[in-house]
C-alpha cells in the first residue's frame, strides 16, 4: 500500500534563512512548505518554527499574522513541534533580550543573554557564530538527536540562551567561553535546538532525516 | 571558542578566479566543484564574492549560488554587487545565508541599518578591503580594491557595527593573493575595536600564517583562498578542466603551479591549529 507522504510547514514570519531548511527538508525526502497561513499550519503534519533577529520583534510578528495561538494549538494536539534557533527561544515563557517579552510559552523557561563568555584575558565575541559541540544531557536515543556522536559539532548563531524551567526537558548542552547551556530541547511532542541543523554539514542532515523518519513512522501509526 | 576556516571563492562569469592584491584574475576552475570538495573537507563556511560585479553590475553569481547551495549544507556568504535591500532578498532566496556588502554599504551606509532590520545582523556582513599606506593609515577601498574612500578602517568598522553589521569580513589589499601572511596589526586592531566577530583574509601563505592572524590578531575566523585553490587545482588538473574560454586561462593551459604558496588541504590546516593549542571543528 502507498503511504501518505508528510508534510511540513516552516513558518514564514520574515527573518532568517528559510530556503536553507527547504533545502534539507528536500535532501532528507521531507515535503515541506515556506507558509505563514494559519490553517495550512494546523493541517500539517509537523512544524518548524526557525527565525533569525529579535525576539521582541519576532513575537510581534507572530501576533501580527494571528500564529501565536496557531502555534500554542499546534503544540496541544500532540503532533511534532520543531524549533530551531530563534524558534527554540519563542517556545520559552519570556526572554530579557533588551527588556521582556512573553513568548509563546509553549516550554516553561525563561531566555537569557550569554553572559561574558571568555578564554583567559580573551574575550570572545558575541553573538557566538559557529561550530560548537553538543554534549547529551540525557539519551538522544528515539529522539532527533538519535544516532549523532556525543560532542559533534554543529553551527550556531546565537547572543541569548534558552533555560527551560525542567532540567529534565534539557537535551543537549553547549559550552562557550565557559558559559555552559541548554542548546536543544526535548518535551512531548517538542523538539527545538539553538543552533542550525540545516547549516551544520551531515550530522545536522541526520537531525531532519531523524525527523522525517518519526513522521512517517507516526503516519503509518495512523493508517 | 572554534576558529572558523572559510574558503573565499572569487567569482568571475562562471568560474572561479584568483588574482593578487584583487588584480590580474586567472581562471582556476568551475566554482561548484571547488565548493563541494571544501565542504567535504571540512570548510566551516563558504564565501562566494563576485569579483567584477560591482563594476559591470552583472550577477552571474546566482546560479552557482542556488546549486551550491542545494549540495552543500554550510552556511554560504555571498558577496559582491549588491546594492539594496532587494539585492540582498535575492541572494538570500537563492539559497546565501549571509551576505556581504562593501561599496553600497560605504556608498551609503543607512543600507547596514535597513538590511539588518530586514534580514537580523547577523545575515549582514560588512566586507572592508583596507589599504595600507605608507605613513601607517589603513583606508577601505571600494569596487573590488579599485577606488579609493579617504576613510579609516577601524573608524569604519566601528560605524558599521553601529549601524547594525553582524561580522567584518577584513581583507588587506597588500597581502591578498601574495602568499605572505596576513596584516596582523590591521586585523588585532578591527578585531578588538568592534564587538562582533572578525573575518580575516587576505595573505594565508601556509598553516602557520593562519595560527598567526588567529592568536597575534585575534581574528575569530579566516578567509583562505589561494593556498586552498592551489591545493584542490592539483586534485582537479587530472580528472576535471572544465572551465569556459572567458578570462585568463594561460595559467591553466600552462598547467602552472604557484611556488610563493604552500598549497594546502583543510584537514591539514585545521591539524596543525589544533595542535598549536586553537580549538577548531573537525570533520570525522
Amino acid at each position: 500500500m502507498l503511504m501518505a507522504s508528510p508534510k511540513v510547514a516552516i513558518v514564514d514570519y520574515a527573518l532568517g534563512n528559510l530556503y536553507s531548511i527547504k533545502h534539507a527538508c528536500e535532501r532528507v525526502g521531507l515535503e515541506s512548505m515556506i507558509t505563514s497561513s494559519p490553517s495550512e499550519i494546523m493541517l500539517a503534519d509537523g512544524v518548524l518554527l526557525p527565525g533569525m533577529g529579535a525576539f521582541g520583534e519576532a513575537m510581534q510578528t507572530l501576533h501580527k499574522l494571528d500564529l501565536v495561538t496557531v502555534l500554542r494549538d499546534y503544540a496541544a494536539s500532540g503532533r511534532p513541534l520543531i524549533g530551531v534557533c530563534l524558534g527554540i527561544q519563542l517556545l520559552l515563557t519570556e526572554s530579557y533580550e533588551f527588556g521582556n517579552h512573553k513568548g509563546l510559552g509553549i516550554i516553561d523557561g525563561v531566555v537569557e543573554p550569554l553572559d561574558h563568555p571568555h578564554e583567559g584575558e580573551r574575550d570572545l565575541k558575541i553573538p557566538q557564530v559557529g561550530w560548537n559541540q553538543l554534549h547529551a544531557a540525557r539519551s538522544w536515543f528515539g529522539t532527533p538527536l538519535e544516532g549523532i556522536p556525543e560532542n559533534e559539532y554543529m553551527y550556531f548563531v546565537h547572543s541569548f540562551v534558552p533555560k527551560p524551567q525542567d532540567v529534565n526537558a534539557v537535551l543537549a548542552t553547549t559550552n562557550y567561553g565557559g558559559v555552559e547551556f541548554c542548546s536543544s530541547i526535548q518535551q512531548k511532542n517538542i523538539f527545538a535546538c539553538l543552533f542550525h541543523p540545516e547549516r551544520s554539514g551531515i550530522q545536522g542532515l541526520k537531525i531532519y532525516k531523524n525527523i522525517a523518519s518519526q513522521l512517517h513512522k507516526s503516519l503509518e501509526g495512523i493508517e | 571558542m572554534n576558529i572558523r576556516i572559510i574558503p573565499r571563492l572569487d567569482i568571475k562569469g562562471p568560474n572561479l578566479v584568483k588574482g593578487i592584491r584583487l588584480e590580474g584574475l586567472r581562471v582556476l576552475g568551475k566554482p561548484e566543484y571547488f565548493a563541494r570538495y571544501y565542504y567535504e573537507n571540512g570548510a566551516d563556511e563558504l564565501i562566494y564574492m563576485d569579483a567584477v560585479a560591482s563594476l559591470y553590475g552583472r550577477n552571474s553569481l546566482l546560479e552557482i549560488v542556488e546549486r551550491t547551495a542545494r549540495e552543500t549544507f554550510i552556511p554560504l556568504c555571498v558577496g559582491g554587487g549588491l546594492r539594496s535591500v532587494d539585492d540582498i532578498r535575492v541572494v538570500l532566496r537563492a539559497g546565501a545565508d549571509k551576505v556581504s556588502i562593501n561599496t553600497a554599504a560605504i556608498r551609503r551606509p543607512e543600507l547596514i541599518r535597513e538590511a539588518s532590520r530586514a534580514f537580523g545582523s547577523s545575515t549582514i556582513v560588512i566586507g572592508i578591503e583596507a589599504f595600507h599606506h605608507a605613513d601607517g593609515r589603513y583606508e577601505p577601498y571600494i569596487n573590488y580594491g579599485r577606488d579609493r574612500t579617504g576613510l579609516d578602517a577601524v573608524e569604519w568598522a566601528i560605524r558599521a557595527v553601529e549601524m547594525g553589521a553582524g561580522e567584518i569580513l577584513l581583507t588587506s589589499i597588500n597581502q591578498e593573493g601574495t602568499g605572505k601572511g596576513f596584516d596582523i596589526q590591521l586585523i588585532r586592531r578591527i578585531a578588538e575595536a568592534v564587538p562582533v566577530p572578525v573575518i580575516a583574509h587576505g595573505g594565508a601563505g601556509k598553516p602557520s600564517d593562519i595560527y598567526d592572524a588567529i592568536v597575534d590578531g585575534r581574528a575569530d575566523a579566516v578567509s583562505i583562498a589561494s593556498i586552498l585553490h592551489y591545493q584542490c587545482l592539483e586534485q582537479v588538473r587530472s580528472d576535471e578542466k572544465e572551465f569556459t574560454a572567458e578570462g585568463n586561462i594561460d595559467f591553466l593551459r600552462r598547467g602552472g603551479t604557484f611556488s610563493k604558496l604552500q598549497p594546502t588541504a583543510l584537514p591539514v590546516i585545521k591539524e596543525y591549529i589544533t595542535s598549536q593549542g586553537v580549538a577548531c571543528r573537525h570533520v570525522l
